[in-house]
């Protein structure tokens, strides 16, 4: 099918319980937390997740959706511990693999690559391998150097939120920064994408923008058009995050601590809905971008 | 110079760990050590690269705090994407971090403390890149309360750096280019200088006591010291001005106090 148009509500019923799910951006940054909160208001369960962790793995975790996390970090940067994420764990409710931030990006690239593994000096001399079970092997020439083998991340399904996309999946991502997002999609299966802007053809459109076309289209299975859809998260250069919406996620998770209590408000029963919370797209369109 | 303050000193004890690094990228994480780095880059050490704090590498280091968007010039360019394949798995950068607890190996834990794994009693961070730094580039370490919870006994509660303990090298494993530098507290520089890379007391902040350092850490501490960490030049504090004009470098080490201790 060359036309990958679907609505979120589609292409989270095109994911399993138990499946592993990447989800692209980095942080509190261009996460496709549209498609993560129609993940929220589904019934899909025992995910493994794989991202570079904001609150979209605060937010699963909190809702339970989680059996088991590979992680580097969660953060949201100005608030540095993810407190929804912390309670998760300090609950012992999460299996974990735990990663450096660079085996992560490696672990992608074996399982774009479909190689078992991929050998990396990282993780050596660290508490990473005994606990993630990560094994070692040594060169066959004459060097003779051990090496961690860091097993390849395969995706079952990955989630990204890019600047721009046409129907047949050729997609536009923009901002100083995209992060992993391409090796998200290059190492899982079915890749669906949220766009800040959907276009008929890309090439009647931007074709002085090719060079933004960082991930093929045969990597992407799914397109749907959600403007704001990066939102808490920033989604530059369209919009920088909301760290007031950041703030009284964080709070909830002291007061009242409770995701069920609070989950309305975060997730809302449609999209529509949540972003109207927020002063709906134009108030995410104004939303300054941030400053490091 | 009665007015300058402890954090202004250790910025500038800091900016002694990035002195003739070469062209490498020089990442300063946390006001002190990012105002440290790009002090170092102003003075001594020109040839010093580093980012705005995003993607972007330039030749001027941007200033702590608001700005405009569009202030930092772009020199070049060093997102994450590609960030390992450059910077970290190349060895040609110098982090100076603020872990969470150190120990006597010079091992560091920003992940976790207290429980198991499975369920830690705190969770932090998570390693983030450390275990890749530490292993990969020199490192050096800031500190703005030097205590025995920090300067752990034993060992660190999750090993999420590289340092020179023997019971955890893989056999076979390359661990050369592994090179921790400096730690700059509240209190004291330090280096790895002892035997087996021991960690050393190499200067006491003024009106501290190598005693007070010890009381302070939970493991021993090798004495060499050669005198007082230096205060900041007239140079150095207008550039440390210029560089958080405002003035986030107060809230760093609590009560923000002078560097030379009032009786």
């Amino acid at each position: 099918m060359l036309d990958k148009r679907m609505t979120p509500a589609e292409i989270v019923g095109q994911l399993q319980d138990g499946m592993t799910l990447g989800i692209g951006g980095w942080g509190p940054r261009r996460k496709p937390m549209a498609l993560v909160r129609e993940i929220l208001r589904s019934d899909l369960k025992d995910l493994t997740v794989v991202a570079y962790g904001g609150a979209d793995v605060g937010m699963l975790c909190a809702a339970g959706k989680v059996k088991k996390l590979v992680f580097a970090f969660v953060s949201l940067d100005a608030i540095p511990l993810e407190p929804w994420f912390r309670k998760a764990r300090e609950a012992g409710q999460i299996e974990v693999l735990e990663l450096d931030e660079g085996m992560f990006q490696w672990g992608l690239k074996a399982a774009a690559f479909g190689l078992p593994f991929l050998p990396t000096r990282v993780g050596l001399g660290t508490d990473l391998a005994e606990l993630g079970g990560l094994k070692t092997v040594q060169s066959p020439y004459p060097d003779g150097e051990v090496l961690i083998a860091m097993p390849a991340l395969k995706l079952d399904a990955a989630l990204l939120h890019v600047n721009r996309s046409d129907w047949r999946g050729n997609v536009h991502l923009f901002g100083p920064d995209v992060y992993y997002d391409e090796w998200f999609a290059r190492a899982a299966a079915k890749t669906y994408v949220s766009c800040e802007e959907l276009v008929d053809r890309m090439e009647d459109h931007y074709p002085q923008d090719a060079q933004a076309n960082i991930v093929e289209r045969a990597f992407i299975s799914g397109v749907t058009e959600l403007p704001g859809g990066a939102h808490p998260s920033s989604m530059p250069p369209a919009y920088g995050w909301d760290m007031k919406a950041f703030k009284a996620y964080a709070d909830a998770a002291k007061d009242p601590g409770d995701w069920a209590a609070v989950r309305d408000r975060f997730v809302g029963a449609s999209e529509a809905e949540y972003l109207a919370t927020f002063g709906g797209k134009e108030a995410v369109a104004a939303l300054p971008l941030p400053i490091f | 110079m009665g007015d300058v303050t402890l954090a202004e000193l250790c910025i500038f004890a800091c900016s002694e760990a990035f002195r003739s690094n070469g062209e490498i990228v020089a990442t300063g994480v946390g006001p002190v050590p990012r105002i440290a780095a790009g002090l170092a880059k102003l003075t001594h050490t020109p040839e010093l690269m580093m980012t705005d704090g995003e993607a972007y590498l330039v030749e001027q280091p941007v200033p702590l705090g608001p700005r405009g968007y569009d202030d930092r010039k772009a020199a070049g360019y060093l997102p994450f994407s590609r960030f390992f394949d450059a910077a970290v798995w190349s060895g040609r950068r110098h982090a100076m971090v603020t872990p969470t607890q150190i120990d006597r190996f010079g091992q560091i834990n920003l992940s976790q403390l207290g429980g198991t794994h499975k369920q830690p009693k705190t969770q932090m961070l998570g390693v983030r890149g450390f275990p890749g730094n530490t292993i990969y580039h020199p490192n050096s370490f800031f500190f703005p309360g030097h205590t025995a919870r920090v300067f752990v006994g034993g060992e660190v509660d999750m090993v999420s750096g590289v340092g020179y303990n023997p019971a955890k090298r893989v056999a076979g494993g390359n661990y050369s280019a592994v090179d921790l530098r400096r730690i700059v507290t509240n209190l004291c520089v330090m280096d790895f200088g002892g035997p087996d890379h021991a960690i050393r007391v190499v200067s006491l902040h003024p009106g501290v006591s190598f005693a007070e350092v010890q009381e302070a850490t939970g493991f021993e501490l090798i004495d060499a010291v050669a005198g007082e960490t230096p205060l900041p030049d007239a140079e150095a504090l207008d550039i440390i001005a210029r560089l958080d004009p405002h003035g986030v470098r107060a809230s760093v080490i609590k009560d923000n106090p002078p560097a030379r201790r009032t009786a």
